[in-house]
């Protein structure tokens, strides 16, 4: 908080010495405010960015050092070393499993979904007739919560006996035997595929209005001059409209990123994260709120999503410090 | 020849842009349909759709609002509504008030502290809400001689701790949130003309009047679009009305649906009709306000 103290809002005294010439302009805003604006400014930041502080930088930190004790909320507090993490890494069984379907969630949003939201903006960046409505479509699902898209979805996905819409569509179209008829969500070798493609539907839209405001920024004159130099659409694209897009891209690359490593609410909806369903973040609140009390050994998996998170959050915190500093 | 050429490429054009209405037109019927055969289902009678040999792959013989009816008269729907206006309303305005004031603030300190802030806010937001939730759970059930651990709020719990308390989810939303909204307000204010602070200045009006009567006003739009985007948000929050409710009637409607869940396993017809009732605040709020809160989303990428 040392930051917080008022030198930071009073100018240097040795460069202000000479009152009446001519200040910098910066500087002069400064003196301008007096002791109580001073004290009123720091409150303005200082109460919100403690509360932040404590709430989620400090559970953050409380989180990585929990990762070292076995404390199950009850007994006193035992520090065990990297325990938590061997036991993690060797013997506990859906470690992995869950890691793997961050990735390929991860996967499915930087191969298909995200480039398929791209697909859709340029398509509806043309002048054309409709596009409103075709946007308006696309991005609903984004405005319904995950978990209500976990409800949604498990109306087609539902086995036969639950009268879910795919299964008898696929019978009664006599496609598959009532008895070979798939369990979309109970089926742990696909299930995890049938709840992507509810997570696409909804990424696709929110990644297809991010890109259409970016899109719309593009100076016309360069796609004018691409044209000229007869250019057609797809090199246009790729050449010249996907350069100038970078600030949108790196925003782009870090939401998807990032809502891969939140997955959380479908699974949850449709089988609290198991039997082919794990993900990092379930394996967090099933091993230390949900069902068990191993606030330790749920913190350590907390640590492992927290490293991969600061990949993203730096890529973006360092763009935004160059976009400053430029 | 020339002519010919350019009527050759008219009809090409015309051909790609046809093709291109055929692929999107069918996208978006497969983009519309989970949430239209949601409305359907919801609208069906189980009875109908069991006595179909084609289960709910047919025409329905009639069509009521019976499951609506239904679920309104076994659920608590209307405290569901009232516990998310409860906390969403209060999390949206303070959010707003709390993350105009610091990146207004944050404006009048030294470029360098300015950007620390904003660092720390930014980041923070990127979190997955999974990586604190373990000791956020503990110290939400934290007390202090009978009291809350997060001291202000005693008054406001009927239990002794914050957890399972409206408070709670408001304090964890706001702090969330202002994250996100600091950073998107903080690049709106840069936009601003400085001389209308620097005129307000001269005449001697504090910061707060500054704030107050010269910035907010002019923040207007972003406030606007922002409001939309976190009301939207928050209603939609599953995880920490989950993790940080015990009970269900206090839940709101997001998670309180999971309450519903496993009940009605065989009949998509109620979970439909809950799902629908649930999901008809976002989308009027997003079909009337489409453009602030495209907008909305689109301020905090633009700059990034």
């Amino acid at each position: 908080m040392s930051k917080l103290e008022p030198q930071a809002l009073t100018p240097a005294p040795a460069t202000v010495a000479g009152a009446g010439v001519a200040r910098p302009r910066k500087r002069r805003r400064y003196s301008l405010l007096n002791r109580r604006d001073k004290i009123l400014l720091t409150l303005m930041v200082g109460i919100p960015l403690a509360i932040f502080l404590v709430l989620i930088w400090g559970m953050t930190l409380v989180s990585v050092g929990l990762a070292f004790t076995n404390w199950d909320g009850v007994q006193p507090i035992q520090f065990v070393g990297l325990d938590n993490f061997t036991q993690l890494f060797t013997t506990y069984p859906f470690f992995w499993p869950a890691l793997s379907h961050n990735v390929l969630w991860l996967l499915v949003f930087v191969f298909f979904a995200t480039p398929m939201g791209i697909l859709l903006a340029v398509c509806l960046d043309r002048q054309m007739r409709g596009t409103s409505i075709y946007q308006t479509i696309f991005f609903t699902p984004v405005v319904l919560s995950l978990a209500l898209v976990g409800f949604i979805w498990e109306l087609q996905y539902s086995p036969l006996a639950g009268n879910g819409f795919i299964d008898s569509a696929l019978v009664s179209l006599g496609i598959v035997s009532p008895a070979s008829a798939p369990d979309w969500l109970g089926d742990s070798s696909i299930n995890i595929w049938a709840v992507l493609i509810a997570a696409s539907w909804r990424h696709i839209g929110y990644i297809m209005v991010l890109y259409l405001a970016g899109l719309k920024s593009v100076d016309p004159s360069l796609r004018e001059a691409a044209a000229i130099d007869g250019a057609n659409e797809r090199q246009t694209f790729f050449h010249v409209v996907f350069p100038v897009m970078a600030p949108i891209n790196v925003v782009i690359v870090v939401v998807t990123v990032i809502e891969s490593l939140r997955a959380f609410d479908i699974a949850y909806i449709v089988n609290h994260g198991k039997n082919g369903l794990e993900l990092l973040s379930t394996l967090i609140t099933n091993n230390s709120i949900s069902e068990a009390s191993l606030l330790g050994f749920g913190s350590a998996i907390a640590v492992v999503l927290l490293t991969i998170s600061l990949v993203p959050i730096g890529v973006y915190l360092t763009r935004v410090m160059r976009s400053e500093e430029s | 020849m020339a002519g010919q050429r350019t009527t050759h490429n008219r009809a090409r054009r015309r051909l790609s842009r046809v093709g291109l209405h055929i692929f999107l037109s069918v996208l978006a019927f497969i983009f519309a349909w989970p949430l239209l055969y949601a409305l359907y289902m919801s609208l069906r009678r189980y009875g109908d759709i069991v006595a179909n040999p084609n289960g709910p792959f047919s025409l329905p013989s009639s069509l009521s609002l019976d499951n609506y009816t239904f679920v309104w008269n076994s659920y608590p729907f209307l405290g569901y509504y009232w516990n998310t206006a409860v906390i969403t309303i209060p999390a949206v305005i303070l959010t707003l008030w709390i993350s105009s004031m610091v990146a207004f603030a944050v404006s009048k300190y030294s470029w360098r502290f300015n950007l620390v802030v904003l660092m720390i806010f930014t980041a923070g937001n990127l979190l997955p809400p999974q990586v604190i939730i373990v000791p956020l759970f503990r110290l939400y059930n934290l007390t202090v001689g009978g009291l809350p651990a997060i001291p202000l709020l005693s008054q406001l719990s009927d239990n002794g701790r914050i957890y399972d308390q409206f408070i709670g989810l408001i304090l964890i939303h706001t702090t969330f949130q202002t994250g996100f909204c600091t950073f998107v307000l903080s690049n709106y204010m840069k936009t601003l003309s400085k001389e209308l602070v620097e005129a307000a200045m001269v005449d001697g009006a504090g910061v707060f009047t500054i704030y107050r009567k010269v910035i907010l006003p002019l923040c207007q739009p972003a406030l606007a679009a922002l409001s939309t985007l976190l009301f939207v948000w928050i209603y939609n929050d599953f995880f920490w009305a989950l993790m940080l409710f015990k009970s269900g009637d206090k839940r709101p409607i997001t998670a309180a649906l999971n309450n519903l869940s496993g009940q009605f396993f065989t009949d998509p017809t109620v979970v439909a009709a809950a799902s629908m009732m649930a999901a008809v605040p976002t989308v009027v709020v997003y079909l009337l306000l489409q453009r602030y809160f495209v907008s909305g989303l689109t301020l905090g990428s633009a700059k990034g």
